[in-house]
């Protein structure tokens, strides 16, 4: 448990002793909730329409595959055409790019950041190590399937991938999107326990709470 | 550079002096002298810039070898100093008072290697694996492989040709 974790007592400007337990107090621990959809079809349809149109991407490279993110962003191919757009924090963004090979520690990192994202979001998963471990299949600190741990919605094989192969892989969660088939967030609601089991697997130092809302 | 270790020679049990280029020489010293060594060409034969400290792990031999890249930028020479240890509990007297970011190597080496370094700052902390709970990751009997399909799910119907096997049955199918 790091150290700024632990439980403390701390002073107000008054003197008075406060008893703080950070993961009770700064951390919300209601579990994830599976969101039913609008009864009203054509209003689920035009809100599907409407979330595929304005892809607001999380800035975090997990990986090498990061670096293809970069000319996405910048004029040569500029995903900005396509309304995709990349955001700097998890509470404004939808889709999380996993690029490239996904080490455990930063697993941990990735789990908090999308834990925190709102729903629907969406999982694109960039390069052959997300799908059987790529070239680390064998490595003691990468992990070999990412959809033990999140659900994923479109996989990019290749290693690297084109930007070229990224923009067909937004394309297709356009697809999926606009068909109603974007339910990863769900998903990880209703297997939450599974996916949770999983996680603590690998990560042996869990010191954060179980659902990082 | 050869004059230079003939001089160290007096003072200082030396082996085995390899002078793999004309700027780059490999020496082995005890580990008793080492530090006395290292910290008497920083001082006086201007070898100031630690260039790396790394460790190689030789199975077979059980032992442990430590090697102290040092540069001198006056003369643009390096000295690779090695160090032989035991594996068996190893242990290494620290050098963060002459290096400062030597610390951090110590922090890499006793995490990968399990070489541990007594007193040297935030030796404990972890560096990379977080409650890492195995053999440390470096050490060749150490099986990556196997840790990997025990703990991260591997998936099936992964194939793969042994590139030696591979080779010789597509160049001489009839041996």
């Amino acid at each position: 448990m790091r150290e700024e974790l632990e439980k403390r007592i701390v002073y107000s400007p008054e003197g008075e002793a406060i008893e703080i337990d950070p993961l009770k107090d700064y951390f919300c621990d209601a579990l994830p909730q599976v969101e039913q959809k609008s009864s009203i079809a054509i209003l689920e349809k035009f809100a599907n329409w409407a979330r595929s149109r304005s892809l607001w991407v999380l800035g975090f490279g997990t990986g090498c595959g990061a670096i293809e993110m970069r000319p996405l962003m910048t004029p040569k191919f500029d995903a900005y055409r396509y309304g995709i757009q990349w955001r700097p924090t998890p509470r404004q963004s939808e889709v999380f790019v996993i690029s490239g090979y996904l080490s455990v520690k930063t697993l941990k990192r990735v789990i908090r950041s999308y834990e925190q994202m709102q729903g629907p979001k969406y999982v694109i998963a960039l390069g052959s190590c997300t799908i059987n471990g790529g070239m680390y299949w064998d490595s003691y600190n990468t992990i070999n399937r990412l959809d033990y741990y999140m659900p994923v919605d479109v996989y990019i094989a290749g290693c690297m991938p084109r930007p070229e192969a990224l923009l067909a892989g937004f394309e297709h969660l356009k697809k999926i999107i606009r068909e109603g088939r974007g339910e990863g967030a769900n998903k990880y609601a209703k297997d939450f326990a599974w996916y949770k089991a999983n996680q603590k697997k690998i990560i042996k130092d869990w010191d954060m709470p179980d659902y990082n809302w | 550079m050869n004059t230079l270790i003939d001089k160290l020679n007096k003072q200082f049990p030396l082996k085995n002096f390899v002078q793999q280029r004309e700027n780059l020489g490999f020496i082995t010293i005890p580990k008793e002298n080492a530090v006395a060594f290292i910290t008497h060409i920083q001082k006086f034969e201007g070898f100031t810039h630690l260039v790396l400290l790394t460790a190689v792990d030789w199975l077979e031999k059980d032992k442990f070898q430590l090697s102290y890249i040092l540069n001198n930028p006056i003369i643009k020479k390096d000295l690779t100093v090695k160090i032989f240890i035991d594996r068996e509990n190893a242990s290494m007297t620290t050098i963060h008072h002459l290096w400062e970011q030597a610390a951090t190597y110590q922090r890499e080496l006793k995490e990968m290697f399990g070489i541990d370094f007594p007193t040297s700052p935030r030796v404990d902390k972890p560096f990379i694996l977080e409650g890492w709970d195995d053999l440390p990751p470096y050490r060749r009997d150490f099986d990556t492989k196997k840790y990997s399909e025990e703990t991260y799910f591997p998936r099936p119907g992964r194939e793969k040709n042994d590139p030696a096997e591979y080779m010789k049955q597509k160049l001489y199918p009839n041996e």
